[in-house]
């Protein structure tokens, strides 16, 4: 997963779902964080850089030939 | 959380009590950052803190850290980089703990030019007792003291920072994260007093009382509204209407307070030779 969210720390501010240039992000039924696009992110870390709870954490993909 | 920030925050405390949306913890993280990047000693770094929501801060970061008595944060990281001179020192207070009832300590740090690193969260409003207005609350703006607008001008900090000379003056906001560390690497680097002024949300009562919507929303409303200095020079007045400068605003060469101290002690120490 590209966007890994701990459900513990998030406050649900919304932030991270208002700046994502791409929609990845939306509030779940109880008002919290998760991808629903996942295919869409493209690793801006905009959503990681402004999150106020430090519940976001973006991993990039490694390349195939660096993990060879 | 990425790695690095997770090593300079103490994980028992968290997650932290702030409220959704609060730009407190964006400018923790840029904060922890700025530590990081320098690559200052965990064990040789004091972060001084006041009161009110910005001065929980202290408490989440892992250094050496004192929470102290309302707008005395300066006068208590005074003493500290007096006594101990080769500490790095960096405070973090909140608009209403520097401006109003620390602001005497405020103007006389910066006049003496202590090397201490300030950090201000300015949100224009007392978060923690209820939305009262600060010193920093813009006119007309509305708060739970002011609910038909604020009736009182808002200090410019950093212009006062300048007026009583403070050699390191930024201004960043919470939305310009990643602009704000660089600014605090600086700040930090700089020996002498140093103000950074961060311009953050409060969307539970600021935002609310002025109908500015979401955490979100006011984020955007900062990356609006600010303007770098480096453009600023290039536009027509009109046209800077409204908005903020963003970036380096002052630095200047001035003597050191706790370095002139020194010099003293070791001047002292050379009258009494061979006595």
């Amino acid at each position: 997963m590209a966007v890994e969210i701990n459900r513990r720390y998030c406050k649900g501010c919304g932030i991270c779902v208002e700046l994502c240039p791409k929609s990845v992000l939306v509030l779940d039924e109880i008002g919290k964080s998760t991808v629903k696009n996942p295919d869409a992110c493209i690793y801006c870390g905009q959503c990681e850089l402004r999150c106020p709870d430090y519940a976001i954490t973006v991993v990039k993909p490694v390349k195939k030939e660096e993990k060879a | 959380m990425s790695e690095s920030v997770g090593k300079f925050l103490r994980q028992s405390a968290l997650p932290h009590i702030w409220c959704p949306g609060c730009g407190n913890g964006i400018i923790m993280r840029s904060v922890v950052r700025a530590i990081e990047k320098i690559g200052l000693d965990q064990r040789k770094t004091v972060i001084v803190s006041g009161i009110g929501c910005s001065s929980r801060s202290s408490g989440y970061m892992n250094f050496n850290t004192v929470h102290t008595a309302h707008g005395r944060a300066l006068t208590f990281a005074t003493g500290i980089k007096l006594a101990r001179p080769e500490l790095n020192v960096i405070v973090m207070t909140g608009d209403g703990d520097c401006t109003a009832i620390g602001g005497n300590h405020f103007i006389h740090s910066a006049r003496r030019n202590i090397d201490l690193t300030t950090v201000i969260f300015n949100n224009g409003i007392y978060g923690m007792t209820g939305g009262q207005y600060s010193p920093l609350t813009p006119f007309s703006a509305k708060a739970t003291t002011a609910p038909y607008g604020n009736l009182e001008r808002n200090f410019d900090i950093a212009q006062l920072a300048i007026a009583a000379g403070a050699t390191y003056v930024a201004r960043g906001t919470a939305y310009h994260a990643q602009m704000l560390v660089d600014l605090v690497v600086k700040a930090i680097e700089n020996k002498g007093f140093s103000v950074v002024d961060v311009i953050s949300q409060c969307p539970v009562y600021y935002g609310r009382k002025n109908k500015m919507g979401s955490a979100g929303k006011m984020l955007l409303w900062q990356r609006d509204h600010a303007l770098p200095v480096q453009a600023a020079d290039k536009l027509e007045p009109e046209k800077r209407q409204g908005k903020f400068l963003i970036g380096e605003l002052h630095k200047s060469e001035a003597p050191e307070y706790t370095a002139e101290y020194e010099k003293l002690i070791e001047a002292a120490k050379g009258k009494g030779d061979g006595q």
